[in-house]
C-alpha cells in the first residue's frame, strides 16, 4: 500500500477510480431503494405509481445487489485508496471531536482529509447497509421468524429508513454546496491549493516521509 | 490529554479507532431493535394515532407508524370509476342475474354497519374501522344463488385483482360489500366507490374497487384462486390462523 494521496500537475487526487466507482454505484443502488421504497410505503405515493409488486422486487433486488460494490471494491489491487481512506474515516482526532461539539466552528484549522460529519456519514451509511439487509430480508423471506421478529425487522426498517432519507439529502445538500466535493468525487482531484488552504492535516501527510518500520 | 495550543498544531494529537466500535454499536442496536421493536412500535403507534387519523396534509404517511392504511395498488396508479358510472354485475349459478348501481347498493339494499379492525398479512393493523353497506350474504339472497354454488369470485374494474371465498365464508354475516369506511364513502385509494370487507381475513381478501361478482358451480380454474392467492398466500385467510402469523382475530 502506498504511503499517500497521488499528487499531479497541482492537483491532488481525492478520490481514485475505485472509490469514485463504488460511490456511484452504491449512490444508484440507494436512490432506487429510497425511491420504490417510500413509494410502497408512502400513501399519496402509492395512489400515485401503483404496481405494488413490480415496486416490491426492485426494491428487493436493488437491496441484495447494495453489497456487491462494496465486495468489489474490496476484491483486487485497486483497493489501496480505498482502505486508507477507510482508515481515515475510522479513527478520530481530538479535533475531530471539536468540530463536531462546535457544529464546525471549532479546529478547522488542523482539519485532515475528512471531517467529523463526513466520517459520522460514511459510518451511519456503512452500519445501514447490513442492517437494511438483514431487516429487509426477515421482511422478505419472514417464514422462519416469530412474529414479533418481523415486526421488530419492519420497526428497525422502517425508522432507518427515515433517518437514511435525511442523511442522503444532507449529504447530496452539503456536496452541492462545496464545488470542490463535487468535482473530487465526479473527476477525482482538488487543486493542490485547496487541500493546502481547507485539510492542512492531510497537506502534512501528503508531504511526511512514509512511516519507517 | 492535548492541551491545543498553537505550538502543537505541527504534531496531531494521537487518533482514537472510533470506526469499528461504532458499527458494532449500531449492529448491536438494530438487533435489539428487531428482538424488542414490536414493543416500541404498539407503544408509537398508540402516540401517533391521533395524529395520523385526523391528518389532512398526508405528512404523516411518511412516518413510520403501523395504525393507518396502507395503499396498495396492483397496477398503475389508481382505477377510477365515478358515482354514476358505477356498476356491480352480480351472476353465475343464481336465479336473477342483475346489474346494479350504487344507489342499489347505497339505498336500496338492506344496510348493515360493522366496526372491526382491518389487518394487513404484511403486519399493520387499524383499529375500529367502521364500515357500512351490505351484507354479501343479501346480495346473495337477492340474486337468488343456487343450490350447488360452491363459491364466489370477485372481480375489480382495475382488471387484474380477483378474489375468491367460498359460498360459506361468503354468506357470514361478517362479509360486507361496503360503500362506506372511516365514517365516509369509501374513497378511490380505498377501492372505492365500492368494495369488499371480509372482516375476519387478511386484508388481500377484501378486493377494492368491486366490479363483479360471480357465484360459481366449481371454481372454474381451480389453479386461480386468487391475485394474491397465486403469489403465494394462503386461500383461506384467517386472521391469527394462516400465512404463519399469530395476529389477534379482528
Amino acid at each position: 500500500m502506498t504511503a499517500h494521496d497521488t499528487i499531479r500537475d497541482g492537483e491532488v487526487v481525492r478520490f481514485d477510480r475505485a472509490e469514485r466507482w463504488l460511490h456511484w454505484a452504491n449512490a444508484a443502488l440507494f436512490l432506487v431503494l429510497l425511491a420504490t421504497g417510500m413509494t410502497l410505503y408512502v400513501g399519496p405515493l402509492s395512489s400515485l405509481v401503483g404496481r405494488r409488486v413490480l415496486l416490491k422486487d426492485l426494491h428487493v433486488l436493488s437491496g441484495l445487489l447494495l453489497p456487491v460494490p462494496l465486495l468489489l471494491a474490496y476484491a483486487g489491487p485497486w483497493r489501496t485508496g480505498l482502505r486508507r481512506d477507510v482508515r481515515r474515516l475510522a479513527r478520530w482526532s481530538v479535533d475531530d471531536k471539536r468540530w463536531l461539539a462546535s457544529l464546525g466552528r471549532r479546529s478547522r484549522g488542523r482539519m485532515g482529509k475528512f471531517n467529523a460529519g463526513q466520517k459520522l456519514n460514511a459510518i451511519f451509511v456503512a452500519g445501514c447497509i447490513p442492517l437494511m439487509l438483514a431487516t429487509g430480508a426477515i421482511m422478505r423471506w419472514f417464514d422462519p421468524f416469530p412474529l414479533a421478529w418481523r415486526t421488530g425487522a419492519t420497526f428497525v426498517h422502517d425508522w432507518l429508513a427515515l433517518m437514511l432519507l435525511a442523511v442522503v439529502v444532507g449529504h447530496i445538500g452539503k456536496a452541492i454546496a462545496e464545488p470542490h466535493a463535487v468535482r473530487a468525487m465526479r473527476r477525482g482531484t482538488v487543486p493542490t491549493e485547496h487541500v493546502r488552504t481547507h485539510h492542512p492535516r492531510w497537506w502534512r501527510e501528503l508531504h511526511a516521509d512514509p512511516p519507517s518500520g | 490529554m492535548h492541551p491545543l495550543t498553537p505550538e502543537d498544531a505541527e504534531l496531531p494529537p494521537e487518533d482514537t479507532p472510533v470506526g469499528r466500535r461504532a458499527l458494532l454499536g449500531m449492529l448491536g442496536v438494530g438487533a435489539l431493535g428487531i428482538l424488542w421493536g414490536a414493543k416500541v412500535q404498539s407503544g408509537i403507534d398508540r402516540a401517533l394515532r391521533p395524529i395520523t387519523l385526523n391528518d389532512r396534509t398526508g405528512l404523516s404517511s411518511f412516518l413510520p407508524s403501523g395504525g393507518r392504511f396502507r395503499i396498495y395498488s396492483v397496477t398503475g396508479g389508481l382505477p377510477s370509476r365515478s358515482e354514476a358510472e358505477y356498476r356491480l354485475t352480480v351472476d353465475g349459478h343464481v336465479d336473477r342475474p342483475v346489474t346494479l348501481h350504487l344507489g342499489d347498493v347505497r339505498d336500496r339494499l338492506p344496510q348493515t354497519a360493522l366496526t372491526k379492525d382491518f389487518q394487513c398479512v404484511t403486519g399493520w393493523r387499524v383499529e375500529d374501522v367502521p364500515w357500512r353497506g351490505v351484507r354479501l350474504a343479501d346480495v346473495l339472497d337477492e340474486v337468488g344463488a343456487r343450490p350447488g354454488a360452491t363459491h364466489v369470485r370477485f372481480w375489480s374494474f382495475d382488471g387484474v385483482y380477483t378474489e375468491t371465498l367460498t359460498i360459506e365464508q361468503a354468506r357470514r354475516d361478517d362479509v360486507l360489500v361496503a360503500h362506506e369506511m372511516l365514517g365516509k364513502p369509501v374513497t378511490r385509494e380505498h377501492g372505492g366507490p365500492v368494495r369488499l370487507y371480509v372482516a375476519p381475513m387478511y386484508g388481500y381478501k377484501s378486493l377494492k374497487w368491486l366490479e363483479r361478482i360471480e357465484v360459481v358451480t366449481a371454481l372454474d380454474d381451480p389453479t386461480d384462486p386468487g391475485y394474491w392467492e397465486n403469489l403465494g398466500y394462503d386461500v383461506d385467510a384467517w386472521v391469527g390462523r394462516s400465512n404463519g402469523r399469530s395476529d389477534e382475530a379482528t
